[in-house]
């Protein structure tokens, strides 16, 4: 019974109220942590003080090349991560909780094998003629490839009339899916790259957040606020798929019209995110998971601890990818994958024991 | 609430699994679905539950045609108990009973004190008051069925729906079960396989083939000659001594 009530979830955390003076203030202390620690370590006043005269119109005296790493390097760079990791921890917990499948993650659905098949177009096989940046190829292989998993999974399902088949269809769809847009990129790969541009491919592929400025952070802190913003108006819906499709529709839900809005927009989501930083793994498969031992099942805490553990373990991930090998900086997905793969074995271990 | 089904037929694939059913269940009636394995059962409980929509013909609620109302409406009313709905995550039983409260709450129609105590007289009704924080996991298959029975009249339903709720329960459960749907003041509508539990009901439909084949009381539906057409048994029908019933004894497969 000891060991029960151990893993029964932490009784602190169920509590309401906590959460939400706790939310901004731990994002907060991570972003700052993620602009102040770095290769040149740079004190958390001084990053006040860089904060203070650009958003509050103070006039401290600080360093100009300090100041020019903060704003215009660290700080874009920790707010987007922080929007990327909310975003595909948001996206898993919406794809496991309407699947049903434990292993639902966010490029499931073909969306980083589409943008990987994209980025590869332009960079190596010259499409777009220059004009098309990476991102933008990316976003349209993502796009284009969750568009064929949908019409995929449509036909699978359809003639079964939904209920349970509709999501093993949307699985398997997305197997195919991926199989074949992955099939694509290495065909690419193989037909026109040079060794050198299919290092740099692969590198981008496993997530890199070296190349964000500010005008990323302004697609990436809408669009995760805005699936922050669906995911919690949804979150009793999410509840009521526990038992599945035809017990959430028996308690009302209008399954199709839900699972079409909710899809869609973690897809774009995803695609958004994918096509600014590449594939980052495990970020969208792990958070969701260990916040369910956090906080239990129910979405309307899950959804905003999920989307905050993703946004802190993104940055702490970057942190760590840039000063964990001295004058190199790693992609971030390998850190992620280096840091997930055991702490999902860990989770999986403890569930086992629970059951 | 009067739950009725005119002419309803619902094919899938081109295979017809209700064809032509016209059926009327009285507002407060305790209604006995009966048929083999595969008849459409599970179909007709599926389109009274809105799930599906037939394909011909019309499901209507208090005389609402149910393929014109929102989901959610007809949740306000409508309740299924499923043959078998599980779940791997870590739940607790009330909160699997809180869930029967999902139609009536919006994201600015929040968790309330009265939905509190709808949740909590559920689980007593099917006295599962001190399991309340036992999780989902941990509980029986009996208990299961009693807590989404819970779940059920958490929606505070006026027709309840119920596909097999005996299903690999024991005895004891079995007849628990089938004591507290009667009991309820509202319309049940129960498909079941054990004939000598259909004998309570109020009234029986039999299904066979996705026909609706005979409708009446449990005396005048249960006849030998019925249960050796459709399901294929010899049977004697032998007034219970110890009661006002009948029991029936089976003796063969045809």
């Amino acid at each position: 019974m000891s060991k029960a009530s151990v893993l029964t979830p932490w009784p602190r955390f169920q509590g309401r109220g906590h959460w939400f003076w706790l939310t901004p203030l731990l994002l907060f202390s991570a972003i700052m942590a993620g602009t102040a620690i770095g290769e040149t370590s740079i004190s958390i006043e001084t990053v006040l003080k860089v904060l203070a005269n650009r958003l509050l119109g103070a006039d401290y005296p600080v360093d100009r090349i300090d100041a020019g790493i903060i704003w215009s390097y660290r700080l874009s760079r920790a707010v987007v991560a922080a929007c990327c990791g909310a975003g595909l921890a948001l996206a898993g917990v919406v794809l496991q909780a309407l699947l049903r499948n434990p292993l639902a993650d966010p490029y499931l659905m073909g969306i980083s094998a589409g943008a990987s098949t994209g980025a590869v177009l332009v960079a190596v096989a010259g499409f777009g003629g220059g004009v098309v940046t990476l991102s933008a190829g990316a976003m349209v292989g993502a796009i284009a490839a969750f568009g064929l998993v949908v019409i995929l999974a449509y036909g699978a399902s359809d003639s079964r009339g939904g209920g349970t088949q509709a999501s093993s269809a949307i699985i398997l769809a997305g197997i195919a899916g991926s199989s074949l847009f992955n099939a694509l990129t290495a065909f690419i790969i193989a037909r026109s790259a040079s060794a050198e541009q299919a290092r740099g491919i692969m590198f981008w592929l496993m997530g890199n957040l070296s190349g964000i400025r500010w005008d990323n952070a302004l697609l990436a802190v809408p669009t995760a606020l805005g699936g922050l913003l669906v995911c919690l108006w949804y979150r009793q819906t999410l509840d009521a798929f526990t038992f599945g499709n035809d017990s959430a529709a028996s308690m009302g839900i209008a399954v199709r019209r839900v699972r079409g809005i909710l899809i869609l927009t973690v897809a774009l989501m995803t695609a958004v995110m994918v096509s600014m930083v590449g594939a980052i793994g495990f970020v969208g498969l792990v958070i969701p998971h260990a916040m369910r031992f956090l906080t239990g099942s129910r979405h309307t805490r899950l959804v905003p601890a999920s989307a905050l553990a993703g946004a802190v373990f993104l940055i702490g991930a970057d942190v760590v990818s840039r000063i964990l090998v001295t004058g190199q900086v790693l992609p971030i997905g390998v850190v992620t994958a280096l840091v997930g793969a055991p702490v999902f074995a860990l989770i999986l271990i403890r569930g086992a024991r629970s059951r | 609430m009067k739950l009725v089904a005119e002419n309803v037929s619902w094919k899938v694939q081109g295979r017809t699994l209700l064809e032509n059913v016209s059926l009327s269940i009285a507002a407060g009636e305790t209604f006995g679905l009966i048929g083999p394995n595969g008849s459409g059962k599970t179909t007709l409980l599926r389109l009274f539950a809105g799930l599906q929509k037939p394909k011909a013909g019309r499901i209507r609620i208090a005389g609402q045609d149910m393929a014109r109302m929102r989901q959610r409406d007809i949740a306000r009313s409508v309740a299924l108990v499923e043959q078998q709905a599980n779940t791997a995550e870590r739940i607790s039983v009330h909160q699997a009973v809180s869930l029967g409260r999902t139609p009536f709450l919006s994201p600015f129609q929040p968790w309330s004190e009265e939905d509190e105590a709808i949740v909590s007289r559920a689980l007593a009704d099917v006295g599962m008051q001190s399991m309340a924080e036992r999780l989902w996991h941990t509980l029986s298959g009996g208990e299961r069925q009693r807590a989404h029975i819970a779940r059920a009249l958490a929606q505070e339903p006026c027709v309840l729906l119920l596909d097999e709720p005996t299903n690999h329960l024991d005895i004891r459960h079995q007849l628990s079960i089938l004591q507290l749907v009667r009991q309820l003041p509202i319309t049940v509508v129960i498909a079941l396989h054990d004939l000598n539990q259909a004998m309570e009901c109020d009234r029986i439909g039999v299904i066979e083939d996705g026909h609706l084949v005979d409708l009446g009381t449990p005396r005048q539906v249960l006849t030998c000659r019925r249960l050796r057409q459709t399901f294929g048994v010899h049977a004697d029908i032998l007034e219970d001594p110890a009661g006002p019933g009948q029991i029936m004894r089976f003796r063969q497969a045809v």
